[in-house]
């Protein structure tokens, strides 16, 4: 991990692919950590780099969408061939990648045929296809813990948030994840997230921060430091997140059907 | 789906001869079903009459619509506007029947047809995923594609497979006339399947759905009005259709035209409705009074009186809907009211909050409500748009018509999604 840096330089954020990895909301992520940085009187520089375009290896935090088959296969290719991912993780960038992006980062995934393709190998996991249906729905994990590039165990309270995934995902032995998921899918054995050192993937896809601050803001730790992690309004995300926890525990996948509704069929 | 059950040979029926036996008991048992279904104010009651009517007779839609002229609209955004268009064009030259009130599937749509003079066209509005089935049972000869793009994904996974089902669709049964939008690639991908197609230009400018190709996971490239694939022969096509300002260029002729609705995006609705109608043998001239004279669609655009209050309501269920419909709204800094659901036909999952451009919000305030209105706060609190939560729509009219911003005996617009729009449209008199 490298060091804190001082808070009067610019935090450079580089969203990846959103023309190929982002096809539900995978750019509120970028809005969030920006904001978040804003408010606290940070300047972010916010670097989109689309499929084709040169990659820079010199960024604070990288962000990879979620996406579909033939893009997602697509995305690997080129960040394979460009390299510049797996150099500015190795110098301790931070990697933040949700659902489609998490798989490609693993050791293998399958392509849209269900052949092995070969991820970028930042996070020791591989993604296979099971014989199940889709995991669509709300995702909760209970008193989820991530583990920092410093080996601390950091809780980031309730993670909440939507799947929609058809692969499953093994974590290996040098990796750690969230938790245990108390509602939904997550990895598929029980476990949610796959954490190696700065690089962090999760099946909570699309705007996995917007409703999970905590989280956002100890990735932004690992970059600012804790002195500059002054208090935000979180007042809003706070009434989003015990209306979804309701929501989930009360296994809400349709929500609110009157009888009205069930005749119509609607 | 009626094509998913074994039906007899087709017969041949000669034009404008009634339906069938079966057909006809049909149609009177969904009639039936639909006055209980209205008499316990359950809604117009044409889905569940529809289906009690298929019950009756599976081939039912092929039935009501052998020997018609039949058009068929789908897009993810403008089928139901533009459907409404059509009809409008065409009334003033021949008898018409469409599925009116938005009931785009097979149930609604034979529960429309069923009322129908045996000689009138019909002009569908269909769910962009029973294009197929509806094409199949009809054998429509003009098929109309607006548009294609991300909408409840969580239930229908991904837009490419929806264009591979219009493409395999449009070449196993070829309708005689494809009208197609120029600038949407998965529509172009899909519609180059048909013998021939009428191009419109409609200069989409939402491509976020659009970057992969899809004929084969290159990358599609825009210059300009211009796209092509970096990696293989799908490129914009050369239209024949284009929109100016009050105006639409078809062929070689340029077409004045004034519309009622609001907003450039019904210019190229109205533009889809007259290529269809010329295409169908219709005077431009018929056609164009036809399309000056609507002035709301199934609830949106109309102003109209909520829980005592003047209100305007306006469908917005997308990312690309919003795009356009962001220009609908009355000026700044009206406050608007803006409802969010996440029901089944809505989709369970709201992230697409994250891909519009909210921050276009700025200079308003907004009141945000619906089931879903907490998503939208969030989404609103980090697009930095002054806003509050209300937990009805009686509330958020209160809460929009105090702000100093409001003025007084404007109506206060409230822009909502699919199942939100349809509650407010049933409580200002509307039906489903």
């Amino acid at each position: 991990m490298s060091s804190p840096r001082p808070t009067e330089s610019t935090v450079r954020i580089c969203s990846l692919y959103p023309d190929l990895l982002g096809t539900y909301g995978d750019g509120g992520n970028a809005t969030v950590l920006a904001q978040r940085l804003r408010w606290r009187g940070i300047a972010v520089d916010l670097v989109s780099i689309d499929a084709g375009g040169s990659v820079p290896d010199s960024c604070d935090l990288y962000l990879v969408g979620g996406g579909e088959d033939g893009p997602q296969t697509r995305a690997t290719e080129d960040l394979l061939a460009s390299g510049a991912l797996k150099r500015a993780a190795d110098n301790g960038a931070v990697v933040f990648a949700v659902c489609a992006g998490m798989q490609i980062l693993g050791e293998r995934f399958p392509d849209m045929d269900g052949v092995d393709r070969t991820g970028l190998g930042l996070l020791d996991c591989v993604t296979v296809r099971v014989d199940r249906p889709r995991a669509v729905g709300e995702l909760l994990t209970h008193d989820a813990v991530i583990t920092s590039p410093d080996g601390d165990r950091r809780p980031l309270g309730t993670l909440t948030g939507f799947e929609n995934h058809a692969g499953r995902t093994i974590p290996g032995a040098s990796a750690t994840t969230f938790g245990r998921v108390e509602i939904g899918e997550g990895n598929g054995d029980g476990s949610e997230g796959v954490i190696n050192g700065s690089v962090v993937g999760t099946y909570l896809h699309g705007p996995a921060l917007a409703r999970n601050p905590a989280l956002a803001d100890e990735l932004l730790r690992w970059i600012i430091g804790d002195a500059a992690l002054t208090p935000i309004d979180d007042t809003d995300v706070g009434a989003l997140r015990a209306e979804r926890h309701a929501a989930a525990r009360s296994h809400e996948l349709a929500p609110r059907r009157s009888w009205r509704d069930r005749l119509r069929g609607s | 789906m009626t094509s998913a059950r074994p039906s007899p040979a087709p017969s041949t029926p000669s034009p404008g001869a009634p339906p069938p036996l079966r057909a006809r008991l049909a149609v009177t048992v969904g009639r039936s079903v639909a006055t209980v279904s209205r008499a316990l104010h359950l809604g117009s009651g044409s889905v569940i009459g529809g289906r009690a009517a298929l019950v009756v007779d599976p081939r039912l839609l092929r039935d009501l619509t052998a020997g018609r002229d039949v058009v068929i609209v789908s897009a993810t955004n403008g089928k139901t506007t533009t459907t409404r268009l059509i009809a409008a064009a065409l009334a003033g030259d021949r008898p018409v029947v469409s599925n009116a009130t938005g009931a785009n599937m097979t149930a609604g749509i034979v529960a429309a047809l069923g009322g129908a003079a045996s000689d009138a066209t019909a002009v569908l509005e269909v769910d962009e995923r029973w294009v197929a089935g509806v094409l199949q049972a009809t054998s429509a000869g003009t098929v109309v594609l607006l548009n294609l793009s991300r909408d409840q994904l969580d239930r229908t996974q991904e837009v490419r497979k929806l264009a591979e089902a219009w493409r395999t669709c449009l070449s196993a049964t070829p309708p005689a006339t494809v009208i197609a939008n120029a600038d949407d690639p998965l529509v172009v991908w899909a519609a180059q399947a048909a013998p021939s197609v009428i191009w419109v230009a409609t200069g989409q400018d939402w491509r976020a759905d659009a970057a992969g190709c899809p004929q084969c996971a290159g990358r599609i490239s825009f210059t300009g009005a211009a796209w092509r694939c970096t990696d293989c022969d799908l490129a914009r096509p050369e239209p024949s259709v284009s929109v100016e300002d009050a105006a639409i260029a078809i062929a070689d002729d340029r077409v004045a035209i004034a519309m009622r609705l609001p907003g450039r995006v019904n210019i190229v609705n109205a533009a889809f409705a007259l290529a269809t109608a010329t295409s169908l043998g219709v005077p431009t001239p018929i056609a164009v009074t036809g399309l000056e004279s609507v002035e709301e669609v199934a609830g949106r655009y109309r102003v109209t009186s909520l829980a005592g209050r003047p209100v305007r309501l306006l469908l917005a269920k997308n990312p690309a809907g919003w795009h356009e419909a962001i220009e609908l709204l009355a000026d700044p800094p009206a406050p608007v009211v803006v409802a969010i659901n996440a029901r089944i036909a809505d989709g369970h999952d709201p992230s697409w909050l994250w891909d519009v451009d909210f921050e276009r919000l700025r200079s308003r305030f907004v009141v945000a409500t619906g089931e879903r209105r907490h998503d939208l706060a969030v989404r609103l609190r980090y697009a930095d748009v002054e806003h509050a939560t209300a937990d009805t729509i009686d509330e958020a009219l209160r809460v929009a018509m105090g702000r100093p911003e409001h003025t007084a005996g404007r109506p206060v617009d409230i822009a909502a999604n699919y199942t939100a729009f349809q509650e407010y449209f049933e409580r200002v008199g509307g039906s489903r």
